[in-house]
């Protein structure tokens, strides 16, 4: 005879055992049976209470990323379960573990729109790696059991449990399940097909041109020292994809730093100009490749992937290897060749100085432009040792242009989604999940305020977070849009923002207000000098944009690039 | 191309809607469903019709099987298979045709399922081609109602599909 629980216990009792330490979340009339069992029963769970339910997502998401353990959140029927929805499509977008757990009404009023019922399981269905439903106490421990299997091993992503209400009073016998039944899930790691391999190297053995283009599965699989042996060996460069960034350090002469819409145009020019590229752990979307016909036309395409449904789902490839990346590249490593490739590098090299002659930071502005703060940011945090939780918009690409990242998953950011608002509370998962990291939230004035209540979460948690706002007055990167291709109509983009220091100072934290040049550096080692969170409100030179840019519907080869310094006429590119 | 695909799932609920909204979400074109029990308890057998190249039926495939309910995927099209569907077809019919119309149903080896006063059902199984060719001779007497089940597929011989679909 085993114990008999109610479903809310069983609730807590299936997360302690999944190692569960941190809920986020929000309860409501659905949840209350499960909050009520956590205050008595005193499970040694904490609970982070946010401000609004897409905040409690994206933290269960950031603190995923992070620690590569099962971010959790929590939230009640309708209004709060579909609150929950930008956060989760986030996380499935790029492949983040994360267990949402939400109340429904009870089984009684299932269909019958009564209050605060949302069809959630339809909502998240495709949002979501896998969902349930569960209105039987009897069912819940092997949903939950399923649900955390699901969410973190293979492919990783996110798994909403829906809970009727009266399932969570019920009680039931429970035992602890040692194992899932799921037929249909096989997501053990295996290497590729050993002659896929073989194809692969020898394609890479014949190549004078070799390049790879690393995604964030390198990161996942933990294969950054693999990735690093193999492009040492052979000499092979290596860009990513925006969530491929921290993969590789950046500060290695074979990195060439992200390709694509924003790349640099030494990274773009070598995906156009390879004659094999490997691609690994990347999902070769269009913000990579640009036009997909037009992508690496010289090349013989290996993609490495897990998923064999992103293998030729966008490019046509010549040698599928789908495999874990961990031991793929190291079955991989023992048939490449050591080679040098150095008319390749050289060329590289030679495109490299034409982009280093338009660095932006080489140029002697008066203007507070972005760049200029995120290399000093990475100066400051001993060459970036800290992990940046970056938003969406022009910020985001001048981060990830101009701070080298050096340490694995040291760049958390909404890569496949784009979610404006994500950065700060993903940095509350981030940091709660890595309490002695430095975190630096970098966010724009627009996507901060999307989700700047959770500043009460921050100081109610007392989390040290570092949080820098470009304040450019725009949705900056969609007013690039307009000066580019809509002849500089701004609509819709002007921004009218709170003073951000007194909006700090409302929450009380500490906050500064910088726009001149020589006032960065002391503003950083300001806050970082502070024992608690610190808020940055960077008023920068608001017409900047973002360069190299490629137009929609160009090759990423097709760059319109920064300016040579002599020839600028505008001084506004960034 | 046309292509003929087998799935086989967990008989649990959501999952049809789980196949149908990834059909939807992926763009991918339908142009028959059928499904029901498989000869194994709690597990479905879904027969469908996908048009579309390799990539597209590389990614019909893949991502299906990517389905947590979803067993296996197999495309049958370049097997040896045995392809059936089933219509049920409300003609007109007066004394003065009947006669006519009995006999286009013996020659497609079709059944007469009821009889009133004007009109016949006729069941029709067979492969597509047949029950098409025999629903446009009908359409000269008048069709008030019809029905057609989607197209259901088995590989001949031993094959090793049996079970779940797996190998
Ligand atoms: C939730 C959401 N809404 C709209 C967009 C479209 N969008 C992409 S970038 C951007 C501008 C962001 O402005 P801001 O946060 O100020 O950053 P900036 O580009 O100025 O650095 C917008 C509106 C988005 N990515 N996410
Ligand atoms: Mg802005």
């Amino acid at each position: 005879m085993h114990e008999k629980k109610s479903g809310a216990q069983i609730v807590w009792e299936s997360l302690l055992s999944e190692g569960v330490e941190v809920v986020f979340g929000l309860p409501g009339g659905a949840t209350l049976p499960m909050y009520d069992a956590l205050a008595k029963d005193r499970y040694p769970i904490r609970h982070v209470l946010v401000t609004h339910e897409q905040g409690a997502s994206h933290m269960a998401d950031g603190y995923a990323r992070a620690t590569g353990r099962v971010g959790v959140c929590m939230a009640t029927s309708g209004p709060g379960a579909t609150n929950l929805i930008t956060g989760l499509t986030t996380a499935n977008m790029d492949s983040s573990p994360v267990v949402a757990i939400t109340g429904q009404v009870p089984t009684s009023l299932l269909g019958r729109d009564g209050f605060q019922e949302a069809d959630v399981q339809g909502v998240s269905l495709p949002v979501t790696k896998h969902n349930y439903l569960v209105t039987d106490v009897r069912d819940l421990a092997q949903a939950l059991k399923e649900a955390f299997y699901i969410a973190r091993t293979g492919r990783p992503g996110p798994v909403l449990i829906d809970i009727c209400k009266d399932a969570q009073q019920a009680e039931t016998e429970f035992e602890h399940l040692e194992s899932v039944n799921l037929p249909g899930y096989n997501p053990t790691l295996t290497a590729a097909d050993p002659a896929a391999i073989e194809r692969a190297a020898r394609l890479i053995n014949e190549s004078e041109r070799p390049l790879i283009v690393a995604g964030q599965g390198v990161s996942i699989a933990q294969a950054e020292a693999e990735l690093r042996n193999l492009a040492e060996k052979a000499n092979i460069p290596v860009a990513t994809s925006l969530l491929g960034i921290s993969a590789f350090p950046e500060t290695h002469p074979l990195s060439l730093g992200m390709g694509g819409m924003h790349g640099e145009a030494f990274t773009n020019y070598a995906m156009q100009e390879c004659d094999v590229l490997i691609a690994v752990g990347a999902r070769l979307d269009d913000r990579l490749t640009g036009v997909f016909s037009t992508f690496a036309p010289k090349a013989r395409l290996i993609h490495i992937d897990l998923d064999p449904s992103e293998v030729g789902k966008n490019l046509t490839i010549d040698t599928p290897v789908v495999g874990d990346a961990l031991l793929t590249l190291r079955a991989l490593l023992p048939l490449v060749e050591a080679t040098e490739h150095p008319a390749w590098l050289a060329q590289i090299g030679q495109w490299r100085s034409d982009t280093d002659q338009r660095d932006v930071l080489a140029q002697e502005t008066e203007e507070l432009v972005p760049p200029f703060i995120m290399r000093q940011l990475w100066h400051l945090t001993n060459e970036g040792d800290c992990t940046i939780v970056s938003d969406v918009g022009q910020h985001q690409m001048w981060e990830a242009q101009y701070f080298p990242h050096t340490k694995r998953r040291s760049l958390i950011t909404s890569g496949g989604l784009g979610t404006m608002g994500f950065a700060l509370p993903a940095a509350v998962g981030v940091q709660i999940g890595h309490p002695d990291e430095e975190v630096w939230v970098v966010a724009g004035d627009g996507g901060f305020q999307m989700t700047m209540p959770e500043l009460s979460t921050v100081v109610t948690e007392g989390l040290p977070l570092k949080i820098a706002i470009i304040n450019n007055g725009y949705l900056g990167m969609v007013r690039q849009w307009q000066d580019v291709f809509y002849d500089k109509r701004y609509a819709g983009t002007p921004l009218f923002n709170p003073d951000f220091v007194k909006i700090a100072d409302a929450y009380g934290l500490p906050a500064q207000t910088v726009s001149r040049k020589e006032d960065v550096e002391a503003a950083i080692r300001q806050a970082q000098a502070h024992n608690g969170p610190f808020l940055i409100d960077f008023q920068v030179e608001p017409f900047a944009n973002v360069f190299p840019m490629v137009a929609p519907g160009k090759s990423v080869a097709d760059m319109i690039r920064r300016p040579m310094p002599m020839t600028a006429v505008e001084g506004t590119e960034g | 191309m046309k292509h003929t695909v087998i799935a086989w799932m967990e008989d649990k609920p959501g999952v049809l809607n789980r196949v149908a909204g990834l059909f939807r979400r992926r763009n991918f074109n339908i142009e028959s469903l059928a499904v029901g029990h498989s000869e194994t308890p709690g597990i479905s057998r879904m027969t469908f019709v996908v048009a579309g190249d390799a990539r597209q039926l590389g990614q019909v495939q893949t991502q299906l099987a990517k389905l947590i309910n979803v067993i296996a995927v197999k495309d049958v099209t370049s097997e040896p298979s045995i392809i059936r569907e089933l219509a049920l077809v409300k003609v007109n019919a007066t004394s003065t045709n009947r006669a006519e119309i009995l006999q286009l149903v013996d020659i497609y080896r079709a059944s007469i399922v009821d009889v009133a006063m004007d009109s016949l059902v006729i069941q029709i199984t067979g492969p597509e081609e047949r029950i098409d060719s025999l629903i446009r001779l009908l359409e000269t007497f008048g069709i008030q109602e019809m029905v057609r089940t989607g197209r259901v597929a088995m590989v001949r011989g031993n094959n090793g599909f049996a079970g779940n679909g797996r190998q």
